[in-house]
């Protein structure tokens, strides 16, 4: 890409400015549907464009198009808290979330895209001995695995976050283990970005475009029926993270899968009050601020199986309640707006990228309330796993048959492999 | 959203424990299929669905909710133990 006529830079900023701004192209064709792809991916959100991102850029592979029902972008990629960090504990989600940050750091170069992606630093809060304990163990965790994290101590947090109620009698604060690489990035410019990637190489964005049916022969999948009609293919990957179910169930699969809502709120524009990513340890609640100023934040699922997008207000008034109790100067803010996310929850509430077993499909799903900063390494190894159908090496663990078998769970929470403990 | 108790009438949703979908369980030796199908394995209906609360504020009744996953309206709800 010449960097005056068709990328991103500073000069074709500076160029555009100066000549009216005519120069501006869409980031992505409109095509129309071909009779018959290599391959074909369902689900045009954040994983879906990454895969077909991946699958071009990496693999070569670009007679793909990308399936998607409404406009790409339009779940829960368009509409999330953008947190990107790498602090898991468990081997299996451990090292893949840290290839996913490693991706993280080299996106907008290997997009040419601004997604915004702010390293400002994650405070996972901790408010007795016992949390103080565990979070030193998950550092050493992030640590061993090549990642960052450093304990702090309540004077070390304190120079970081003056805002904070440190003498709530109920939940003082004792420390936080700081993750300085974490933070958050522009969700939409991220589904843009890998939209443009791929098209630029030649995968069709398909919008409008709703899957009705799988169509599978002699245990092979053979392509799919469309609201624009069939479309054949040799290969077919599933990333549709809060219709997983359904369209699983078109190639007559059951998932370990329930979906919850998990809602979210942002508030008026304010003035930089919060420069970092906050999470509360005792209380679920999490913070920050984006870039127009807005304080962006969700607490827990509210905890039983729908596909309404939209919560009830018990869970509201528990994270207003969790915000007030940690940080009691957000209490002037009015909320502008909140959301319900579907999420895919899985029993142990990590996710999978695996084959099933029809030959040619495959599936991504069971992100949880984890999706977005997943972004990057799950396009990365489900187009890995489509292009040489092995799993990437840091998606070895990612597999669908751990609840069958009982080997490789990774409940980072500890409560239990069991719908509706996550 | 309410739910109707069927021995306290109608409840706020915070009076319930959400367990999941109301399923049969199998026989100890129905093998691992039928196990992996009853522990993890969902339908996950967008829809009509039945699921199990139990009552842990009130009466600690188990109680089978069938309801809508799309608009949160419950139909109907009945003891589990008359299931």
């Amino acid at each position: 890409m010449g960097l005056l006529s068709k990328g991103f830079s500073g000069l074709r900023v500076l160029k555009e400015g100066l000549t009216g701004n005519t120069g501006w192209t869409p980031h992505w064709r409109d095509p129309e549907p071909k009779a018959e792809y290599d391959i074909l991916i369902i689900g045009g959100g954040g994983h879906g464009l990454a895969t077909a991102h991946y699958l071009a850029s990496v693999h070569g592979l670009t007679n793909v198009a990308v399936l998607e029902k409404g406009y790409i972008g339009g779940g829960n990629i368009g509409r999330n808290t953008t947190i990107v960090r790498a602090n898991y504990f468990l081997p299996g989600n451990s090292e893949f979330y840290s290839h996913s940050l490693k991706l993280w750091e080299g996106l907008e170069q290997d997009l040419n895209y601004n997604v915004m992606h702010s390293q400002r630093g994650i405070f996972n809060l901790f408010h007795s001995d016992g949390q103080r304990d565990a979070f030193a163990r998950r550092g050493n965790a992030m640590i061993n695995q090549g990642d960052d994290a450093i304990l702090l101590d309540r004077d070390g947090v304190r120079k970081h976050l003056p805002y904070l109620d440190y003498d709530n009698v109920r939940f003082p604060v004792y420390g936080a283990l700081y993750h300085p690489r974490g933070g958050t990035a522009r969700h939409d410019a991220v589904a843009w970005g890998y939209a443009r990637g791929a098209d630029s190489r030649g995968v069709d964005i398909l919008q409008n475009c709703e899957v009705t049916g799988i169509d599978i022969e002699g245990g092979v999948v053979k392509g799919v029926q469309t609201t624009r009609g069939a479309i054949r293919a040799k290969k077919v990957g599933i990333v549709v993270a809060g219709r997983s179910g359904q369209v699983a169930a078109m190639a007559g699969m059951r998932l370990p899968i329930e979906s919850h809502v998990l809602q979210a709120f942002v508030t008026e524009g304010l003035k930089p009050v919060i420069d970092n990513v906050v999470t509360f340890g005792m209380g679920h609640f999490y913070i920050s601020q984006s870039d127009k100023g807005g304080l962006v934040f969700g607490g827990d699922l509210d905890s039983y199986a729908t596909y309404a997008a939209r919560g009830n207000l018990p869970t509201v008034e528990h994270v207003m309640e969790a915000g007030m109790t940690l940080m009691p100067m957000i209490g002037k803010a009015k909320i502008l707006r909140s959301w319900g996310g579907i999420m895919d929850m899985t029993p142990d509430g990590s996710p999978i990228i695996d084959k099933t077993g029809i030959d040619g499909l495959y599936i991504d799903c069971g992100w949880c309330y984890g999706g977005f900063k997943a972004v990057p390494a799950s396009g990365h190894c489900f187009a890995h796993l489509i292009a040489t159908d092995r799993p990437h090496e840091a998606a070895t663990g990612l597999r669908m048959d751990r609840f069958r078998t009982g080997y490789g769970i990774m409940d980072e929470e500890g409560t239990g492999s069991q719908h509706n403990l996550h | 959203m309410r739910i109707k108790c069927p021995i306290c009438g109608e409840r706020d949703h915070r009076e319930f424990y959400y367990r999941g979908a109301a399923l049969t369980r199998p026989d100890p030796d129905a093998g691992e299929g039928a196990w992996d199908d009853y522990v993890y394995l969902r339908d996950n209906p967008a829809g009509e669905t039945r699921d199990l609360w139990y009552h842990a504020a009130g009466c600690s009744a188990w109680v089978v909710v069938t309801r809508n996953t799309l608009t949160h309206a419950v139909s109907s709800t009945e003891l589990a133990e008359k299931t």
